[in-house]
């Protein structure tokens, strides 16, 4: 399943800076996984030892927050886009 | 001789909607009669049967009543200004009423039907809190003042930096070393001096923040700092106040309304990330211009919280990112396990943001400072 991916804000250095990109998964954690094999380290930015989405940045399926639906594990379909999104302090 | 006549927007229908007609002088009956002249039927909406002014009209000569002067024998000459205000209906009270200068000042939203002379109270009678009086409060503050807004209150204990010019439009470059809210008072007034400056020139924290944020109707987030923005989340919740938030970095801004009870800066961000992860604007940058943006975006939404008009951003999270000039929405709902407005928060009392977001960063106390 080939999805595209925002990258927003911070997170894009994990990226190799770049703001949109596709990767492949059948769920959240596959496509997590699948970016972290091309981007080291990318991972750790998202989720936790324990698999678990980070609290402090957010993963929409298209306009959805993945929290409110299966978190890491929510299935993805053809044509699903994906938004990472970090929290900002900046005012 | 000639003298500009102001019509408010109720009565335009009757001088094919111009805002002013010019017209010569030599008294208010004259020049009544003149606009009447033009514009058969006027003097139906300004006399009465006995051909007086009634009660719920007030004719203003620049800035005096014409009862205070001559009543309609009131001499006018070359370049005065009169202006026709009524009283609008709901028996509002004299004081209340606008004065010709704050009609002939605000006039571009009064003619607009979703503001009128009802709206322009409402902005006047607001009181709108700006935490942060740096990058994103500087708009907000600024707007708010144009409009109009009668008490804006800002939080800010930091000096002007240099390094603040570069987005930061209520300061200038002979403001560096000035107190923000110094500074901030300052510009206001010149922009608009009917405007009341509510200073709070104190860090923002659980002892104070109940009692400053009590105050207002609204609050604006234009915090620079985790600690503080869940400082203002939690006080604004708990005081029931709606909260009007923004944040950026980068070329990245954010904003949404939380209005208590539809979803609050917890349920979208649950927990702050660990201090150094996400940099501040000082560490990573910010484009100047996304501060514009954002922040109008913010004062915007303020408008409509207290015109009750348009459709607000609750529920919804707005994206902006100005590399693209992609604006994209996203949802965001309450969290029914949100610690603060969920179904059994744990939250009751505002508790220590800065153990809860870790420790602050050595260089500086940037608890709810605007944008270092």
């Amino acid at each position: 399943m080939e999805v595209r991916v925002n990258v927003t804000s911070v997170i894009q250095k994990t990226v190799g800076g770049q703001r949109e990109l596709t990767a492949e998964g059948g769920t959240v954690a596959e496509l997590i996984d699948d970016i972290d094999r091309r981007y080291p380290g990318f991972r750790d930015q998202l989720v936790d030892e324990g698999g678990q989405l980070h609290r402090f940045v957010n993963v929409y399926l298209n306009d959805e927050d993945v929290r409110f639906m299966e978190g890491a594990a929510t299935a993805l379909s053809e044509g699903d886009e994906i938004s990472i999104l970090p929290a900002l302090a900046g005012g | 001789m000639a003298v500009s006549v102001y019509i408010p927007q109720p009565f335009r229908r009757f001088t094919a909607n111009r805002e002013y007609v010019e017209v010569d002088g030599g008294d208010v009956a004259g020049v009544l009669d003149a606009v009447n002249a033009r514009y058969p039927g006027f003097d139906m909406l300004v006399y009465d049967r006995e051909r007086r002014v009634p009660a719920h009209i007030n004719i203003y000569v620049n800035n005096q009543e014409i009862h205070e002067l001559d009543g309609i024998s009131t001499a006018v000459g070359d370049g005065d200004q009169i202006a026709v205000i009524p009283a609008l209906a709901g028996g509002a009270a004299p004081s209340t009423a606008l004065t010709p200068d704050e009609a002939m000042r605000y006039s571009r939203h009064i003619i607009m039907p979703q503001v009128g002379s009802i709206g322009q109270r409402k902005l006047r009678n607001a009181k709108v809190l700006i935490v942060g009086a740096g990058g994103l409060g500087s708009p907000v503050a600024i707007y708010l003042a144009l409009a109009g807004v009668g008490t804006v209150g800002l939080v800010d204990f930091d000096v002007v930096d240099l390094s603040n010019l570069q987005r930061q439009l209520l300061h200038q470059t002979e403001d560096v070393g000035r107190t923000k809210l110094d500074s901030a008072v300052d510009t206001l007034h010149a922009y608009n001096p009917h405007v009341r400056v509510v200073t709070h020139p104190a860090p923002l924290h659980s002892e104070n923040a109940l009692e400053i944020i009590g105050d207002y109707e609204i609050i604006v987030n234009g915090a620079d700092n985790f600690a503080t923005r869940y400082l203002v989340n939690d006080a604004a919740y708990l005081l029931g106040k709606t909260l009007v938030d923004g944040s950026i970095l980068l070329f990245d801004g954010q904003a949404t309304v939380f209005k208590p009870g539809e979803g609050c800066y917890r349920c979208l961000y649950p927990a702050p990330p660990p201090p150094g992860l996400v940099p501040s604007c000082a560490e990573a940058g910010v484009l100047g211009a996304i501060t514009g943006i954002v922040g109008s975006i913010q004062a915007t939404e303020v408008f409509k919280q207290i015109l009750d008009i348009g459709r607000p951003l609750v529920g919804r999270l707005l994206l902006i990112d100005a590399l693209t000039m992609e604006f994209r929405e996203m949802k965001l709902r309450r969290d029914p396990a949100c610690p603060l407005c969920g179904d059994e928060p744990s939250v009751v009392e505002l508790i220590d943001y800065d153990a809860f977001c870790g420790s602050p960063p050595l260089e500086a106390p940037t608890a709810n400072g605007g944008g270092h």
